[in-house]
């Protein structure tokens, strides 16, 4: 068994001998604006400035420990993406952003030779120019509440000593020796852990199905199959924080008397399925995953599968389709995965950012951590904040926190059509992807949590938040995730298959302007429809864009269809026709030529079309001679 | 203690039914579905049978077990209004050109949407045009009115353990089709056709032959001469609103013989014939330590599947040709003669129960000179179909017998058509020679059943038999008997469940009951027939009298025995790099499949051919490229001459390449 608190001890005397750390974003937003090159030129320029700099702590017997100057790290995402890459130097708690290889010796210079701050690489408030020094004083952190994402960019994924240093395993630890199955399971029931890839259902009494049930043998997987569109919290812990996953699904196994465990991995995330792989194979080598786990002797093991990228495979029946080898359909429920799941045997299947937050529990335990959050809906949740909002990123925040604290204070305020902020320009945020809906204005002070959420028309979902501005059609928006859906439609039921085909179909008409009223009741019915008698999450959920928008903007779908107008001009059938008052000489031609009626304006005086009235049959621009129409 | 369920109300006594659908057909509620398949596996797509519990909400019937006290309401107006949503964007996404379809008098689609009395469509048609896949000989697929319940999916592989069609595709994309989107007559199909039976709509159909067999019947040249099979006599009637205990092979000759028929015979005469064939092969093998157990051979989906994928029992399978082949060959032997025809103006039509029968008889061993022994395979539906183009009153035409000689049969001919049939008229052929006592019934109940695996020990343990149906029940026996975990002397395999009474060229099985009937009345009709076992024949003795001599003798089998043959999985594609020029050539060839070539066969190949370049022994081998030979655990494989080489490796390939020349440059 290994002794965690013998590896806390070396790690932190070691690190207690390093001057400086430097840790340099290494998730996928980073590396992607060149982070590791950064990490390259800051290690060279510390080396030519004649410090002494490693990359790994990791000596096992404290006499050898040597004085390093400088220990760097590449860590998972660090959240703030929109300004990446990302570079943070302790103990001064310095963040530099937008950090190119050329700025690695001015860096080295004066904030690791030195402890002075390079100001222009600070991090400044848009609107008023102040800079700020580091996490301690940005705004997009000071309202954050990380506790699942705590060592999530803090870390280096790829170092088992760094996350045990950081009180890793030491919760896995605990219920390995110190709880018995059903008392595991009665402790995160009484914790009011709810699941956070979606429905939100309570992880303490999944697991206890499970481990009521009767089996030689039970699966603990892990769901990192996220596929919303603009989604991306599991692949940032999955990224950043690997362990923290390992160990939640350690104590789910513990829960349910499993002895092996699956990571079901989007293919699409190649450093998510390399930093998990490269986890286990730690875990495995200390001994922590394999037989007799802690002393307990009951084994565990964890096996990474790829998916082919199916959407729906993150439901959980079809993903033990796809586990099995079987095309990734989903199957009706009852029975339940926890009665008869991977291989017709119990099996739970929690998702990443719950299974990482299961040994933060353990550590804050059941009273602290109810403190976090609302009543039913304890503790914080991560979203990916992303659209026309000022600062983007990965952020964490307790239930309860309102709409207008992300999107105004956490995101910085809304970005208008132009770019800048202005908060009126505020129309709406769609949570929860392609399952989810849309909140408005009226939503803003509304506290979001799971039940919250889900009676507004939307879901808390696996966390996608994407903040709109007035300038976004919400047809479009809808026509959009319908695209998404139908496409992603494994096609197995009727209602989904054929449903979110004539959605779209009638989407695509209301955004031609091909659309009549009745189509707006058809399109209801379907929804309506589809949202009853789909088979899986996946067609339950796929209207809720459609039905929100409708609910909420209704007056949007009518101008579409009435008035054959599309009020913010997205939609390019329905953008009126429009005369440049520049160039207009009020020669009255297109006055006349106009078969509805819909130009006025007098001789020699500037003519408006009405856009109302124009059924935009061009006769206008082909008569007029001074190209003013458009 | 009793237990109830409230369906609409009333409470129905719920004893073993496992779901609301079937306890419904209890309260005499039929609740629409196309997906629910008593012999499948639940699948719960296509939503129709939703049904409100109290307390649950809406839930589908097909997958939901009932419990004590449940209360459920099955058409509620949200119900209704759902289920008609749920059918009119299935039928906006149907090819609904029914008039023309071969399914518009049983299309489970037109059966609910009229129940559910749909009146508009109000959504838009969306349907692409997608190909039909025309390939097979004895099915046709058209995906254009598939409307994805995965029935004909789930029983390839559940029932028949083939698995040649599955889903394919995302969203729009999505439709039912064979590996690599090959035609059915590229894979693995059978050609047992029970996608086709189950199937409820036209998306997978029967290849009809029917327009064939009206030229030849209208032809004045051609004598055109029928068989019937046994199992179809209890079938046809259901076509014409008759029972299946409806015995109508009377009406039925006549109707043919109205048809233009010149002589209708009796695939039971074949089936007698068989009888006498199979046993003294079987007593021969028996005798002399030959190859046991012996297969039976009389269903050619069953060969087929043999063929493809236990190649290593081929030479347990029976020689004998199926009955409908030995006819055949006996007709285009004799027939010219006694009805003083040509041969080449003799066409022999046969009515079969069965959809792989069209494949049968187009195998080239069942043609000679390019004549086939049997030129049409025709279903049980198609001549239903047939009599109702000719406009001939099937239910109040008078009898007629089968013309004579070939229409003469035994019971034991006729009961062919059930499970468990040919074993028992084998039995009652060897029953001398085994000492089994035969009941004065005749009937060796021993090997009649439901079940999809029969065992019976006869003769004081001296004869085992197994009796299978399904072939995934097949090919369970064959794993264990190619595992010697079982050992048996005789094992009957047919297909289809049930035997040839259930094939899939039947009219389409709406209960259970009707299958059950059909196998009842076969063996009712072995009870009214005269004679009851094969060697009782006269006919059978004329026939050897006249052409065969004896059982087994040379000229039997030319006329009634068969070879089979190994049959790769994947189309025998083969690229020939080099061809040689010397009489005697040694064959190489190396798989570059994926898995070989991942194992390092592509270096192999290359190396080879450089070796046999460079020491110009170009004019010794055949050198070819070949895909897959389904020993992929153990490649790369390599074939040298007759030697097939797995986990090859270079050396040992050139040592024998370097034999294979040397022995050829002496």
């Amino acid at each position: 068994m290994p002794n965690l608190e013998n590896i806390r001890e070396q790690y932190n005397s070691a690190r207690a001998l390093c001057t400086k750390r430097i840790v340099v974003c290494a998730g996928t937003g980073c590396i992607a604006n060149g982070s590791l090159k950064v990490f390259d030129a800051l290690k060279n320029a510390i080396a030519l400035s004649g410090l002494e700099v490693t990359v790994s702590l990791k000596s096992e017997d404290p006499k050898e420990h040597k004085h390093h100057d400088v220990y760097m790290i590449g860590s998972g995402c660090q959240g703030f993406c929109q300004v990446g890459p990302l570079v943070t130097i302790e103990p001064n708690g310095i963040m530099y952003g937008h950090v190119k290889p050329e700025d690695a010796e001015e860096i080295v210079a004066r904030s690791v030779v030195k402890d002075e701050v390079v100001e222009r690489l600070l991090y400044h408030n848009p609107e008023t120019g102040v800079p700020y020094k580091g996490v301690a004083e940005i705004p997009f952190y000071i309202k954050q509440q990380r506790t699942g994402l705590k060592d999530c960019g803090n870390v280096d994924p790829q170092n088992i000593s760094e996350y045990i240093a950081h009180d890793g395993y030491f919760a896995a630890r605990e219920a390995f020796t110190k709880y018995k199955a059903e008392e595991l399971c009665k402790f995160y029931q009484d914790s009011g852990l709810r699941g956070r890839g979606g429905g939100g259902f309570s992880t303490g009494l999944k697991w206890n199905f499970a481990r009521k049930e009767d089996s030689d043998k039970k699966y603990v997987i892990c769901n990192g199959d996220e596929g919303d569109p603009g989604a991306f919290m599991d692949r940032s812990i999955l990224e950043g924080n690997p362990h923290s996953v390992i160990e939640g699904m350690l104590i789910a196994a513990r829960a349910i008397g499993a002895d092996e465990g699956y990571v079901y991995m989007r293919m699409e995330y190649p450093l998510a399925c390399q930093r998990i792989r490269k986890a286990i194979e730690s875990a495995e080598q200390l001994g922590i995953l394999g037989d007799n786990v802690f002393g307990s002797g009951q084994s565990f093991r964890i096996s990474v599968m790829e998916g082919a990228g199916a959407f729906v495979c993150g439901e959980e029946t079809a993903l033990l389709a796809s586990i099995e080898g079987k095309r990734g359909m989903p199957n009706p429920k009852p029975p339940f995965p926890a009665q008869k799941g991977l291989f017709g045997k119990p099996t739970i299947i929690n998702n990443v950012e719950t299974l990482a937050l299961v040994p933060v529990v353990m550590q804050q335990g059941i009273e602290a951590f109810r403190k976090i959050g609302t009543a039913k809906s304890p503790g914080t949740k991560t979203f990916a904040l992303t659209g026309h909002v000022a600062n983007t990123g990965l952020i964490e925040v307790p239930f309860g926190t309102t709409l207008r604290e992300i999107v105004f204070e956490i995101g910085g305020g809304v970005l208008d059509k132009d770019g800048k902020i202005n908060n009126d320009a505020f129309k709406a945020v769609q949570i929860g992807g392609p399952s989810g809906g849309c909140l408005t204005s009226e939503h803003l002070d509304l506290p979001i949590d799971f039940d919250s959420l889900g009676s507004a028309g939307a879901m808390v979902g696996s966390g996608g938040m994407v903040v709109m501005n007035d300038s976004t059609c919400m047809v479009e928006t809808a026509r959009y995730f319908m695209s998404f859906t139908q496409r992603e439609s494994c096609g197995k039921c009727v209602p989904c298959r054929e449903g979110t085909r004539q959605m779209l179909e009638m989407l695509e008409d209301i955004t031609n302007g091909d659309a009549t009223e009745e189509t707006l009741d058809l399109l209801e019915e379907v929804a309506e429809t589809v949202k009853l008698t789909s088979l899986c999450g996946l067609g339950k959920t796929a209207p809720n864009p459609v039905l929100s928008t409708m609910r909420y903007f209704r007056e949007e779908y009518e101008a579409h269809v009435k008035a054959k107008y599309c009020p913010t001009k997205q939609c390019k059938a329905l953008t009126p026709i429009f005369i440049d008052p520049e160039l207009c000489r009020g020669c009255t031609i297109c006055k006349r030529v106009c078969p509805v009626g819909a130009i006025t304006g007098e001789v020699k005086q500037v003519h408006k079309i009405d856009p109302m009235i124009c059924i935009k049959c061009g006769a206008c621009i082909a008569a007029c001679k001074f190209k003013a129409i458009s | 203690m009793e237990k109830y369920v409230y369906i609409n109300d009333r409470p129905i006594l719920w004893e073993d039914e496992i779901n609301i659908l079937e306890l419904a057909r209890k309260a005499h509620i039929e609740i629409p579905t196309f997906c629910y398949h008593s012999d499948l596996s639940v699948y719960g797509a296509c939503r129709l049978c939703m049904v409100e519990v109290e307390g649950r909400g809406l839930v589908t019937s097909c997958s939901t077990q009932p419990f004590e006290g449940m209360r459920v309401k099955t058409h509620t107006e949200q119900i209704l209004k759902l289920r008609k949503t749920i059918v009119e964007m299935l039928l906006a996404n149907h090819d609904q050109n029914c008039p023309q379809c071969s399914r518009a008098s049983d299309c489970k689609l037109r059966d609910i949407s009229n129940r559910l009395n749909i009146d508009k469509v109000r959504f838009r048609q969306t349907r692409e045009f997608k190909t039909v896949d025309l390939g097979s000989d004895c099915l046709v697929r058209d995906p254009n009115k598939c409307v994805l319940c995965g029935d004909c999916v789930r029983f390839c592989d559940e029932i028949q353990s083939i698995g040649a069609i599955d889903f394919a595709g995302r969203g729009l994309e999505v439709n039912v089709a064979s590996a690599y989107g090959k035609s059915l007559a590229q894979v693995d199909c059978v050609n047992c056709g029970q996608c086709a039976a189950v199937c409820p709509t036209g998306a997978i159909t029967v290849k009809s032959d029917i327009k064939e067999a009206w030229t030849a019947i209208h032809d004045p040249k051609k004598t055109v001469v029928a068989q019937i099979a046994p199992a179809v006599r209890v079938a046809l009637g259901e076509m014409f609103g008759l029972a299946a205990n409806d015995m109508t092979t009377g009406r039925m000759v006549a109707a043919m013989k109205i048809i233009g028929f010149d002589q209708v015979y009796d695939t039971s005469f074949a089936a007698d014939l068989t009888v006498v064939e199979e046993a003294n092969e079987f007593i021969a093998r028996k005798t002399n330590g030959g190859k046991l157990p012996i297969f039976t051979s009389c269903c050619p989906a069953w060969v087929k599947f043999a063929e493809q994928s236990f190649p290593s029992l081929l030479d347990n399978l029976s020689s004998c040709r199926s009955p409908q082949q030995m006819f055949g060959a006996i007709a285009k032997e004799r027939l010219p003669e006694l009805l003083k025809v040509e041969k080449k103006d003799l066409v022999c039509v046969s009515i079969m129960p069965c959809t792989a029968k069209k494949y049968e008889c187009k195998r080239p061993e069942f043609t000679n000179d390019s004549i086939p022994d049997v030129d049409i395979a025709l279903t049980t539906q198609e001549l239903g179909r047939m009599i109702k183009e000719a406009g001939i009153n099937f239910e109040s035409v008078e009898p007629e017998s089968f013309d004579l000689p070939m229409g003469f049969a035994t019971g034991a001919g006729v009961i062919f058509g059930n499970s468990g049939g040919v074993s028992e008229a084998v039995l009652r052929y060897a029953a001398d020679k085994f000492d089994i006592p035969v009941p004065e019934n005749i009937v060796l109940q021993e090997v009649r059943g439901v079940s999809g695996l029969r065992e019976a020990t006869l003769a004081d343990g001296n004869l085992k038999i197994a009796v299978v149906h399904g072939l995934r029940n097949a090919r369970e026996l064959c794993d264990k008997v190619m595992a010697g975990e079982a050992e048996y002397d005789i094992v009957e395999v047919m297909a289809c469940p049930g035997g040839c009474t259930g094939g899939a060229g039947q009219p389409i099985v709406l209960t259970q009951k009707q299958r059950r009937d059909r196998t009842k009345t076969l063996y009712h009709a072995d009870r009214t027939m005269p004679m009851h076992r094969a060697q009782d024949n006269p006919f059978i003795h004329e026939l050897y009298e006249e052409l065969l001599t004896e059982p087994n003798s040379h000229k039997a089998h030319e006329l009634l025995h068969t070879a089979y043959r190994h049959r790769k999985r994947i189309d025998d594609d083969e690229l020939t790099i080099s061809t040689g020029d010397a009489a005697d050539r040694c064959q190489i060839r190396v798989c570059v499949g994926t898995s070989c070539y991942l194992r390092g066969s592509q270096d192999i190949l290359a190396k080879t051919l450089q070796m046999v370049e460079e020491n110009a022994w170009g004019n010794y081998f055949d050198i070819a490229a070949t895909f897959c030979s389904e020993k992929c655990d153990k490649g790369p494989n390599v074939t040298v001459g007759d030697q097939v080489i797995h986990r090859a490796e270079l050396a040992q390939i050139k040592n024998l390449i370097t034999e294979e020349a040397s022995r050829r440059s002496k």
